[in-house]
């Protein structure tokens, strides 16, 4: 099964390349794009069963024994990232059946879709500190040209935030880079867990670390960096927006995650500390700034920001099962939040927009996508039974346990405030009556087809929303597993190279 | 647990299906309306009926002291496991949901008639019935709250159920707030009751009650908690969400704001009473807010005219009674609270669906200008007239004996029994208005004309009145249940005696002489209105308007914040995003507290500083430029003297690609000058500067971090493996060109890949927008 794990890279890659051939021909375009999908998503599946029944799988590129060449590694978490990445994936690739439009398609909107995807799929396995700098410039050159394709003014506002803040990170993450290599001699993460686990030189790696720390927060969009996304997410296309949504901060948030439990943990008082304090000035900023909003996805991406905050508490906090509940929480996450857009999209569908101002009735006209509505929304409120009540409640009992009593306030409240948002886009989108003269569209109005692509995905998305939830005992031992492999790396470090040095 | 192994056997599906069940019997309905119609509503009121007489055949059992368990792993490490349990509490609530269930669905088949939306209702009621029923028969506390919250969200639901009224929006997301609020609250009081118990269960916390008790932390567990049962069970200063939730259908008012959601607060309270009853914080806390609350209720319901307004302060008076009955927690309290619960819980539902009755039959609800129903409405006049009677407390009605229970207990506390008193004489009062004015008085003209309401809806009231009546007559045949009900609530097992007659006693004597005053207050009913509305402008300082004030400011601020933050500037943005970075190394620098190690430095000399010189030389006249062609030579200075730095440090072939890159992109920036807008400076002065500040503090701090780092050497680099294996192993003497191709191969994928994209993407950006025409 190593073999394969060059297969998630390689495959988008190729469906790229026949995209690109097939540059004129969308309706072959679409056909690759589902296969490429289904494709990556089964192998993604494959790969998270060897990996739970095998251990950790490794691949070094090109035989180079592992601190001298590129190694791909995969543990429970990068297993568990990829699957996630190939189901929105495959959910956004049927769902763009419907909703994208021809021109965008022959301007490379397929070829973009799975370059980005390679880059997701690449910062996933890497265990290389500079491929993963790679990958994220695959990652933002791909989301730059998608975020900015048709070439709309709003597009492009929001486009030149994006990549002018997203630079600086690719910038400070490449000078963080080159000092680490400088002090250590070496770039794979493994090598570099070990070397740096020496108690001498302390000061110098904390301050690399915070280098780290910034760059990658830029990505996953911490307090007080976010400020790309809620400038660039409303813009694009709902499918694109919406594979952004899922993804992109979420691998901010693995790069965090990873690097800070594999690379930087000898100081944890102190770094670990920093990373809670922003967690919580994220959640309480996203939160607000989601509550200022009247545009369905401007909301919602001010929650991400907000959401984020919850999913870097859990590796502030830094127990076992504070970061279970951080994987809980990008698990559940990752699935309600690309499909909350892929709701947004059909409503602006049925009632022309996403403004709350100037529309509503969609519960009359159209109940069953109301439903599918208020399944993620629920969710991401932390409602229970539903995937996020579960991923907070693993949060919040460990802050409360470990006396962490802001922490706790905060995720409490934030949530409550997650509630509120979500109810004013149920108010005002689903229950208000559509205004006057501006009637919101039943579902049956759209072609059957292309319902169909609409609504498969969404339905899907719900579905495994309510599985986390109700199954969520399985997928607490899953997150606590994974949360044990990364709180002790020693199996990370011994299949990427070999032999252990002794501690 | 030692439950007898019989009762998890059979029991087993049917806690579960009662706790879980009405969601999926919910998915159903839809289906069922397609095949049945209207008539769909009744097939669903079989199952809270089959819940209400399964029920019903568990009470030996339960009386026995045997409650029936079921227990199934959920996330054991988090200590939430699906624990269910049924015991005396859990039946007397259970029967009250499922029991008032059934009534309150079947009612809504008359009520909603002909409504397109009658089935969502229904499907609304039964969620929010198994929620109930979860609530109450949860074992674990965690459980318990995931049931809670279900409470809250299906009720939101209901009571926004006529949705297309703003009033009823508001209403509902003010229910949701209020309790949800509430909620996390309990949530973290739960986690931290049971982090001190050591268990998640409630009996684990029970047993371990000494332990929370001692903990340093009860009082913060204890108020937590209370915050919770307070909002749910609307005591002051949170009881105004549930009048304004009277925007709900009044069948939904019955069930959840008179019977069932409104109690879980006081439930919550009865099972945690054998926890922390024992506590002199409890005692002062909850009988305090209890009174308090009994005669807010009772004084405000006693100024409202509109029929469900009245019984919505009356409800928050009656809860407001059962609080401050376990905050004094002895064992003729708890009793009286038993009693008293189901002595509410039908009267109320009865006289909620009565308003409804006439609401829906006469198009009025201001009870000053109705009268006179009973020629009309027979069958309804008459269950109202029982319900009254029980909510008056009058002798032979059920209503009667919870309050000489709460006399007895109270003759000896004159503080609380003067409370109790004043609100049973506005109970009567609002009895009166609300049950017997409406059908007795003088007959008035109402907007529709009335006719009796069909037996859907009338069937639920009169059999309410004929509980009301017999277990007044009887009320020995409430001893089981108020007794296994007190039993939980103390702890271990009591008896309960019910008996129409004590005596002449001082209780009887108070309840004669509340009957008396009540009456008086009827007779000058009118003059209590002007009071009350001569009172009314007070209401601005009160917590409804507290809560929108809140509300618009908490908007407001996040208004502002946002603003603030994200206020659409990218210099901004950028400069924050800069200063973060400089905040945070400086931090961990200063804490590490290192020494510069200035000796690892090379030595300079003099071409290269020259260099330097022209490197600084260079960037500053790039930033004061004022063409774009100057800024773009100086930079391609920068450029160029970094090439030749690297020809110093032998690395030749780096240097080339630098000077073709830099060539590139000063011919390309100027060929793309033709199609820039002109040079503009828009920044003030006093920007630049700060700019600059920030500018030169960044550098600073990157040359330190530069310094600290060129003095540390944790370990050989691994490019000495490169040199050994490059032409043996890549069969290449460039080792740059081996570690690009071979070593480090798919970074340069990667980055073929980059440089495609931007190529194809320029181009796509440029047509797409070139055939666009400028639009999308």
């Amino acid at each position: 099964m190593n073999a394969w794990l060059i297969a998630p890279v390689a495959l988008p890659l190729f469906a790229a390349i026949l995209s690109l051939a097939l540059r004129t021909r969308v309706r072959f375009q679409r056909i690759v794009s589902v296969c490429a999908n289904a494709a990556a998503l089964s192998i993604a599946l494959a790969l998270f069963n060897a990996v739970r029944t095998d251990g950790v799988l490794v691949l070094q590129l090109g035989s180079w024994p592992a601190p001298f060449g590129i190694t791909f590694v995969a543990d429970l978490f990068s297993a568990i990232m990829l699957v996630l990445s190939g189901l929105m994936g495959l959910a956004v690739a049927v769902y763009g059946l419907a909703t994208m439009d021809e021109a965008r398609e022959r301007h490379g909107y397929h070829m973009l879709f799975h370059v980005l995807m390679m880059g997701v799929n690449g910062a996933f396995l890497t265990g290389d500190l500079f491929n993963l700098y790679v990958w994220f410039e695959v990652m933002l050159m791909a989301s730059f040209v998608l975020l900015s394709l048709g070439g709309e003014r709003a597009q492009l506002e929001g486009a030149i935030k994006y990549v002018a803040l997203n630079f600086l990170s690719s910038a400070l993450f490449l000078a963080g880079v080159g000092i680490l290599y400088g002090i250590s001699g070496t770039l794979n993460m493994a090598d570099l867990s070990q070397v740096l686990a020496q108690p001498a030189h302390q000061g110098i790696i904390n301050m690399i670390s915070m280098l780290f720390l910034v760059a990658f927060g830029i990505k996953a969009a911490l307090f007080p960096l976010f400020f790309w996304l809620p400038a660039s997410y409303h813009t694009p296309p709902h499918p694109v927006s919406a594979i952004f949504a899922g993804l992109l901060t979420k691998v901010g948030v693995y790069a965090l995650i990873r690097v800070f439990t594999l690379v930087f943990r000898q100081d944890v008082a102190f770094t670990h500390q920093i990373i809670l304090i922003l967690a919580a000035f994220t959640m309480v900023t996203g939160v607000l700034g989601a509550a200022a909003q009247m545009d369905i996805r401007r909301i919602l991406s001010f929650h991400i920001v907000s959401q984020i905050g919850y999913m870097v508490m859990g590796l502030g906090l830094f127990t076992e099962l504070a970061l279970a509940g951080s994987v809980f929480y990008i698990m559940h996450h990752i699935i309600v939040k690309t499909n909350l857009f892929l709701v947004a999209g059909v409503v602006q569908r049925l009632a022309g927009s996403n403004e709350l101002k100037k529309i509503g009735g969609v519960y009359r006209a159209a109940p069953w996508l109301a439903v599918l509505f208020l399944v993620p929304a629920l969710s991401l409120a932390g409602i229970p039974p539903l995937s996020g009540f579960f991923a907070k409640l693993t949060l919040i009992v460990d802050a409360l346990r470990g006396g962490s009593w802001a922490m706790a306030a905060v995720a409490l409240s934030v949530g409550l405030l997650t509630l509120f948002s979500m109810t004013k886009i149920w108010n005002e989108v689903f229950w208000k009556p559509a205004p006057e003269g501006k009637p919101t569209l039943p579902l049956a109005a759209i072609p059957v087809r292309e319902r169909i692509a609409l609504l498969l995905p969404i339905i899907v998305l719900a579905t495994c929303t309510v599985c986390i939830g109700l199954g969520s005992g399985w997928m607490f031992d899953l997150a606590r597993q994974t949360a044990e492999q990364l709180l002790d790396p020693r199996d990370y470090v011994t299949a990427v190279l070999g032999v252990t040095e002794a501690p | 647990m030692n439950e007898p192994a019989h009762s998890l056997a059979t029991s087993l599906p049917v806690l579960l299906i009662a706790a879980g069940g009405g969601f999926a019997v919910a998915a159903l309905i839809p289906w069922l309306r397609w095949l049945l119609g209207e008539r769909s509503t009744l097939a669903a009121a079989l199952f809270p009926l089959a819940i209400t007489a399964w029920l019903a055949a568990q009470a030996p059992a339960v009386f026995g002291g045997q409650p029936v368990a079921f227990r199934l792993p959920w996330i054991s490490d988090l200590g939430l496991d699906l624990a269910l349990r049924l015991d005396g509490l859990g039946l007397l609530f259970g029967l009250l949901i499922a029991g008032i269930g059934t009534l309150v669905v079947l009612y809504t088949r008359g009520y909603l008639h002909g409504h397109p939306d009658q089935h969502r209702f229904v499907m609304f009621t039964l969620m929010f019935m198994s929620s109930m029923l979860g609530v109450v028969f949860s074992e674990n506390v965690l459980l318990l709250f995931i049931f809670w919250e279900l409470t809250s969200f299906t009720s939101y639901l209901m009571i926004g159920f006529h949705h297309d009224q703003e009033a009823s929006r508001k209403a509902a997301l003010q229910a949701l707030l209020v309790t949800g609020a509430g909620g996390l609250f309990l949530l973290a009081g739960l986690i931290m009751a049971g982090h001190a118990a050591g268990s998640f269960d409630l009996s684990g916390i029970i047993a371990g009650r000494d332990q929370v008790l001692a903990s340093p932390l009860f009082p913060w567990i204890l108020g937590l908690i209370l915050i919770g049962a307070f909002t749910k069970s609307a005591q002051v200063p949170f009881h105004f969400w549930l009048p304004n939730a009277m925007q709900a259908p009044t069948p939904a008012s019955a069930y959840l704001h008179s019977s069932t959601m409104v109690k879980a607060g006081v439930y919550l309270l009865a099972r945690l009473h054998p926890a922390f009853g024992s506590s002199e914080l409890w005692q002062l806390v909850v009988t305090g807010f209890g009174a308090a609350t009994l005669l807010t209720g009772a004084l405000m319901a006693s100024g409202q005219v509109y029929l469900k307004r009245l019984l919505a302060y009356t409800t928050v008076g009656a809860l407001g009674a059962m609080v401050m009955g376990l905050g004094i927690g002895t064992d003729a309290a708890l009793k009286a609270v038993a009693a008293f619960l189901l002595a509410h819980a039908a009267y109320k539902a009865a006289l909620f669906l009565v308003a409804g009755i006439i609401d829906h039959e006469t198009g009025e609800k201001n009870v000053t200008k109705l009268g006179g129903l009973i020629q009309v409405m027979p069958r309804t006049g008459t269950a109202a007239l029982v319900a009254a009677a029980s909510m008056a407390g009058l002798p032979f009605t059920f209503g009667f004996i919870g309050k000489e229970l709460f006399y007895t207990e109270l003759a000896a506390r004159p503080l609380l029994a003067a409370g109790f008193f004043i609100a049973g004489a506005c109970f009567m009062l609002v009895a009166w208005q609300t049950g017997i004015r409406p059908f007795f008085a003088t007959r008035t003209e109402t907007p529709k004309h009335p006719h009796e309401a069909p037996w859907s809806m009338t069937f639920g009231p009169l059999l309410l009145g004929l509980v009301s009546l017999t277990l007044g007559i009887v009320p020995g045949l409430a001893d089981g249940l108020a007794g296994a009900a007190a039993s939980a609530m103390r702890g271990h097992p009591l008896e309960v005696h019910l008996h129409l007659w004590h005596g002449l006693n001082l209780p009887l004597l108070l309840s004669a002489l509340t009957l008396a005053v009540g009456a008086a207050m009827i007779a000058t009913a009118s003059g209590w209105r002007s009071v009350a509305e001569a009172l009314a402008p007070a209401a601005r300082f009160g917590p409804d308007r507290l809560y929108d004030a809140k509300l618009k400011g908490l908007v407001a601020f996040a208004g502002w914040q946002t603003r603030f933050l994200q206020n659409g500037s990218l210099r901004r943005y950028l400069l924050v995003t800069v200063i973060t970075l400089c905040a945070l190394v400086v931090v961990s620098f200063a804490r590490a507290d290192m020494a510069l190690a200035f000796r690892a430095l090379s030595p300079v000399n003099l071409p290269m500083a020259l260099l330097s010189v022209l490197v600084i030389l260079s960037a500053i006249a790039a930033t004061l430029s004022t063409s774009r062609l100057g800024a773009v030579a100086a930079m391609g200075v920068v450029g160029f003297s970094v090439a030749v730095f690297f020809i110093f440090f032998g690395a030749p072939d780096l240097a080339m690609t630098q000077l073709v890159v830099e060539t590139l992109s000063v011919v390309l920036l100027v060929s793309a000058f033709y199609y820039l807008p002109p040079f503009a400076k828009r920044s003030t002065w006093r920007g630049r500067a700060r700019d600059l500040t920030v500018s030169v503090f960044a550098g600073a701090v990157v040359t330190l971090l530069v310094l600290v780092a060129s003095g540390v050497q944790l370990r050989d680099p691994i490019s000495s493996y490169y040199a050994e294996t490059s032409v043996p192993m890549g069969h290449g003497r460039n080792i740059v060109n081996v570690i690009l191709v071979d070593y480090r191969g798919l970074d340069t994928l990667g980055e073929i890949t980059v440089l495609a994209v931007a190529g194809l993407g320029s181009l796509a950006l440029l047509k797409l927008r070139a055939k666009a025409g400028g639009k999308p």
